[in-house]
């Protein structure tokens, strides 16, 4: 790491394991549940929060030492919903056909916990650039387990990836791939509890790899 | 130490300051990008009247729309007509797509008689009319373009959404919902109409029977399809007596 000191590096790849965002953390789980029933969504929404995040941090970084502290908290939100709608504006009047895969996005954007939690903990006390890996590194950590989670439930709740059938055809009478075996997608997949479950599984798998992540009682 | 940040005046002068300055930028992206937006909503129109009635470049099981640059050419070629609708009066306007069918609906609401836009279009000798529809989804608003014959059965359609679930609602745009409305009857023999009803019931998954006025319903997406059936019924009934003055 040539570019990054070793400081620097950590605020990288902290987020990506013992202090994810979602699994450790336990913030943005309410997006994480809505969007993940396709990986395509969960992609989207995983770049759409480090472009937000990454660039919020920058600003209230700028902004810290001149923002009153009693109106912080609304100081945040206006940086956020100020970025996302200038997102969405210019999307909407250049790329108008990524703009509607993203409008379902935008509202779930401002709200997401992570984005205020950083802001809050992080940017409001350093510097921009770390900040700026600061909001990288937690975007990345939770578009990981975003992604995951998509691939796992779009997989065996509609048997496609990307839209692509990968498990066969499961029309009744033109059978093939896993199918004509018997298979059938869980349609339970694509519903929010099991995104929770997803996430459950990975947080149990990530505890068992690493105990010093366990609270002691 | 108390900080300079901390009184009272500066709290209010920073939050003037800063509305002011957000609010400007904002309404100025706004109102700059406004022409490029409605020029972009202008032309999804045209694609998605289009696409209703098979003018689509449609490869295996994705749906795709004419490109952007030809969509207005294309519109010109295939759509021969367009008729506004208004109570009893039918007269014919070129600018009949851009009717807002949200704020006709509103009209209607208020007691003022709706304008229907009908798109008469023709391709391989074939004579297409597609009529607009629009409804409440779970999450917000559903529209689409429904494209009949002149027995008023489906001959394609194209449905959309705001905010639907992604995964479950919002595949309500997807190949395979859409193109099950094909073929399906909206008419009784006797000339009831009758709608077409996006139903939980598996009687007919391989959609073979076109006369039983139902289509299979996506799982999870119980709302979004109801609110389908509410639209195609609602809106399409208007058009009723129009089709009725064809047969004579």
């Amino acid at each position: 790491m040539g570019l990054l000191s070793k400081k620097d590096a950590k605020l990288i790849t902290d987020p990506l394991a013992d202090n994810n965002p979602i699994t450790i953390q336990v913030l943005g789980i309410c997006s994480a549940l809505a969007i993940t029933a396709e990986l395509k969504a969960s992609i989207v929404m995983a770049i759409s929060v480090m472009f937000v995040l990454g660039l919020g941090n920058v600003v209230i970084s700028l902004m810290r030492n001149i923002i009153p502290s009693k109106i912080r908290i609304i100081v945040q939100l206006i940086v956020v919903a100020t970025l996302v709608i200038i997102v969405d504006l210019v999307l909407k009047a250049f790329a108008y056909e990524l703009s509607k895969t993203l409008s379902v996005f935008v509202g779930l954007i401002i709200t997401n916990c992570i984005i205020m939690g950083r802001f809050e903990a992080f940017a409001l006390g350093n510097g921009p650039w770390r900040s700026f890996l600061d909001g990288i590194g937690n975007a990345v950590g939770y578009g990981v387990i975003l992604i995951i989670v998509g691939f796992f439930r779009e997989l065996l709740g509609a048997g496609t990836l990307l839209g692509y059938p990968v498990l066969g055809n499961p029309i009744p009478g033109e059978l093939s791939g896993l199918y004509a075996y018997g298979y059938e997608n869980n349609g339970f997949m694509l519903l929010s509890p099991m995104a929770l479950i997803v996430v459950g599984i990975l947080i149990w798998i990530q505890r068992s790899r690493n105990t010093s992540l366990i609270e002691e009682n | 130490m108390s900080k300079r940040t901390d009184s009272n005046g500066y709290t209010m002068i920073f939050a003037v300051i800063m509305v002011l300055v957000v609010g400007s930028l904002l309404a100025f992206l706004a109102s700059s990008l406004k022409p490029n937006i409605d020029e972009n909503k202008r032309i999804e129109k045209q694609q998605n009247i289009l696409y209703a009635m098979g003018v689509n470049e449609n490869e295996g099981t994705s749906a795709n729309f004419v490109s952007t640059n030809v969509a207005g050419d294309m519109f010109q070629e295939y759509i021969k007509k367009q008729i506004v609708i208004e109570g009893n009066k039918i007269s014919e306007s070129q600018d009949a797509y851009l009717i807002d069918v949200k704020k006709q609906q509103a009209n209607a609401k208020d007691g003022k008689v709706r304008k229907l836009p009908l798109f008469v279009g023709k391709k391989d000798g074939k004579t297409f009319y597609v009529a607009p529809i629009r409804g409440k989804g779970l999450w917000d608003a559903i529209w689409g373009y429904v494209a009949l014959d002149e027995n008023m059965i489906v001959q394609g359609a194209y449905f959309d959404h705001k905010g639907e679930t992604p995964g479950l609602g919002a595949n309500i745009k997807q190949r395979y919902f859409m193109d099950d409305f094909i073929g399906e009857h909206l008419m009784s023999d006797t000339g009831v109409f009758k709608g077409i009803t996006v139903a939980k019931g598996n009687n007919d998954p391989k959609n073979e029977d076109k006369t039983d006025y139902e289509v299979d319903a996506i799982a999870g997406a119980t709302i979004t399809g109801d609110g389908v059936s509410a639209m195609i019924k609602k809106d399409l009934a208007m058009y009723v007596p129009y089709f009725k003055t064809l047969k004579k």
